[in-house]
């Protein structure tokens, strides 16, 4: 393990390598890649690094990026690919037929505005888009957990009880094009902690059958079934992945979530990606001002972790979420989830705060307003829009 | 050349008894004389939304006896990339084979064929073309002839079919080749030269379709050798996209009974100029091209049977 300097971008598309490269001395491994900014030197990363067998297939868009890991996969290869924003909108159909194949591909998402109007700069609507694709969904707050949670993503989505492909996703410019130290993993490390890709559906031609084709609404029902059970599974083979990890890397990467300051808390405040950073250093400065208050790192997106938010909430009843993304008519999606995780509590006040959309700072100073908004309330109102100019 | 039958039980054909294919389609003779080109070999099967999903049947059972998989419309030769590229990587030799229809190839896909293409990957790509949006009810593509009549086109085609073997010859594909469900030896062959060679191999078949041309299921044969011998429905390769090798030339046959058998052209019954045209425009081209760029032996052969 070396210490290294690195930017986002580098330390996600350090890991998919490694990890692919792990994967050389069973079916290898193979990407489709086509470029959009903030995701761009993943791919670039990718296209330069010496698999010993592997092939990046330099694709003429993100659809055909993800038809080329729906190929591979399908003949059993370890298959990863990033895009950010409209790329992820343009792939969409073959991520959802990437999901219900059961292809456990593993794809960076550089959370990037989507347009119009033309905006590079973070709002995790992107990625939250694919909620519904049966993918799984992380969210990370640094290079470090980044870099952790894409291997992890390979262990998770490539066991049997989950086969799942799953989303990593970043922070746009944040954290893709900003530098931190990370404890970069040896290739021997990854080797020990990823086994071999088996894709037990994979096309074979010693029993050839037929993928994909129609089937009936009793089938459909029950293959959506197996994918609900598989994101049940996941829960399980995430908390055993980081034990394995421990045991290799020797540091234990965040599960479902992360709390803090929870335990005697009268309001707790949930946030996903840095923004979750900048909030933990509000809470710790309020703490020392003798406030109860406590915060949610929400990291796992799907499956959402609705026992693990319930038992960090605990008997809190004033909850609060920023949403750094807007589902028109709606509100916030993380809201959406936790909201649905606190139906059954009439006692719960929960206020959700529009922040940062569009990729606006999300500084200290906006989320003291929210702090301030929130200590204020009696009852909860339709979501809060809370920009920069707060 | 003497075609030989695959003496392999009929589990492992290509195309299965029990198929859901309408009497008459096109595809029922091109997927069974590929399984015969091909002989023992298994292909990997790779088809886009279109009827020769639907061909399969329903889960758990399928019409076809070689692994395949669906993929979205657009993405069979992006999905096909990813087989033959992991079938590299680990010595696999099996063809893989993208059979689509005219919509998923002259429209929807075209950008993903034209990729593939310029990668030069190593796939058999034949589009069986039923000039026509057959999977859901017979609606225009880029692929139907002018004047016929379509679920959008009431009153017939004003646009001429679009020329997908000069775009793909753009390309410089290592082979491109027109194939017809009336000349069996000249299908075989194509097929086993195709198979010979490595790198993107075009192949384009006449797919007649009987529910959507209203033609009788028994004349399918008959409605492209017509097309074949009128000179609407060309016979002839082209490699490395510059060489130009005509198979058969027509011979004067009118294009009058071709559509006359199919009521999708009543709106041109009895006035077949624009398809005429058409057939013309399309042999001064191919003629110029088999001309300036021969085909080393032989630019122009003999008719095949």
């Amino acid at each position: 393990m070396s210490r290294s300097l690195a930017t986002g971008n580098h330390a996600a598309g350090h890991a998919l390598a490694l990890a692919g490269e792990a994967n050389r001395n069973a079916r290898g491994c193979c990407a489709g890649a086509y470029p959009i900014t903030p995701q761009t030197e993943i791919i670039e990363y990718l296209s330069g690094f010496p698999f010993s067998k592997g092939r990046i297939v330099l694709v003429e868009s993100e659809h055909s990026a993800m038809g080329v890991c729906i190929g591979a996969a399908l003949s059993g290869a370890r298959t990863f690919t990033a895009s950010s924003s409209n790329g992820l909108a343009y792939m969409t159909e073959n991520i959802f037929a990437a999901g219900y194949y059961r292809l456990p591909t593993v794809m960076i998402a550089v959370n990037r505005t989507l347009g119009p109007p033309w905006n590079i700069w973070v709002d995790q609507g992107d990625s939250l888009m694919m909620r519904d694709a049966a993918w799984m969904q992380f969210y990370c707050d640094s290079h470090q957990d980044l870099q952790d949670t894409v291997l992890m993503a390979f262990r998770v989505a490539e066991d049997k009880r989950v086969m799942l492909p799953v989303i990593v996703a970043m922070d746009g410019f944040v954290t893709s094009h900003t530098q931190m130290v990370v404890d970069e993993p040896t290739q021997e490390q990854v080797d020990a902690f990823l086994p071999e890709c088996v894709i037990p559906h994979k096309l074979k031609h010693d029993h050839p059958s037929t993928f994909g084709g129609m089937t009936w609404p009793s089938e459909t029902e029950h293959h959506r079934w197996e994918i609900q059970h598989s994101m049940e599974n996941a829960m399980t083979v995430l908390e055993e992945a980081r034990d394995e990890f421990e045991k290799i890397f020797g540091r234990r990467p965040a599960g479902a979530l992360e709390a803090f300051e929870t335990e005697d808390a009268e309001t707790i405040f949930i946030a996903c990606n840095t923004m979750a950073r900048t909030l933990r250093n509000v809470v710790i400065e309020r703490r020392k001002k003798g406030e109860k208050i406590g915060m949610i790192r929400s990291k796992l997106f799907r499956p959402f972790p609705r026992k693990e938010l319930l038992e960090a909430i605990g008997p809190a009843k004033r909850v609060a979420v920023l949403d750094r993304n807007h589902s028109p008519g709606s509100g916030g999606i993380f809201w959406q989830e936790v909201a649905a995780t606190l139906s059954h509590d009439p006692d719960m006040l929960l206020q959700d705060y529009l922040v940062g959309l569009g990729g606006g700072d999300v500084t200290p100073e906006n989320i003291n307003a929210i702090i301030d908004d929130m200590s204020e309330r009696t009852t909860a109102s339709d979501p809060e829009w809370k920009d920069d100019t707060a | 050349m003497t075609a030989t039958t695959p003496s392999k039980p009929y589990e492992n054909h290509l195309l299965r008894p029990g198929n859901t294919n309408c009497a008459g389609c096109g595809m029922s003779i091109g997927l069974q004389w590929l399984d015969e080109a091909l002989g023992d070999e298994q292909p990997v099967l790779v088809i886009p939304s279109c009827c020769g999903i639907v061909t399969a049947g329903a889960f758990p059972t399928s019409g076809y006896g070689v692994p395949t998989t669906a993929t979205t419309f657009a993405s069979s030769p992006a999905v096909a990339t990813g087989i033959s590229a992991v079938a590299k990587m680990n010595d696999i030799d099996n063809p893989v084979i993208c059979w689509a229809g005219d919509g998923g190839t002259y429209d929807i896909g075209l950008a993903t064929l034209s990729a593939a293409a310029e990668r030069n990957e190593d796939i058999i790509y034949i589009c069986y073309d039923n000039e026509i949006y057959g999977n859901t009810g017979g609606q225009r593509s880029g692929a139907t002839p002018i004047g016929a009549v379509t679920a959008t086109t009431p009153a017939g085609k004003g646009e001429r079919k679009k020329d997908i073997m000069a775009i793909m010859a753009a390309h410089r594909v290592p082979y491109a080749a027109t194939l017809s469900i009336s000349h069996r030896e000249d299908f075989l062959r194509k097929i086993r030269y195709a198979r010979s060679i490595k790198g993107f191999r075009f192949l384009l078949m006449l797919s007649p379709c009987p529910t959507g041309w209203k033609s009788e299921p028994d004349q399918s044969t008959e409605l492209v050798e017509i097309a074949v011998r009128s000179g609407l429905f060309p016979l002839y390769e082209i490699f490395d996209g510059c060489r130009y090798r005509i198979n058969q030339r027509p011979d004067n046959m009118a294009v009058d009974s071709y559509i006359e058998q199919q009521r999708r052209f009543r709106q041109i019954w009895g006035d077949p100029d624009a398809l005429n045209a058409h057939i013309d425009a399309q042999w001064r081209y191919l003629d110029g091209m088999a001309t300036v760029f021969p085909a080393k032996d032989s630019p122009v052969t003999a008719a095949v049977t």
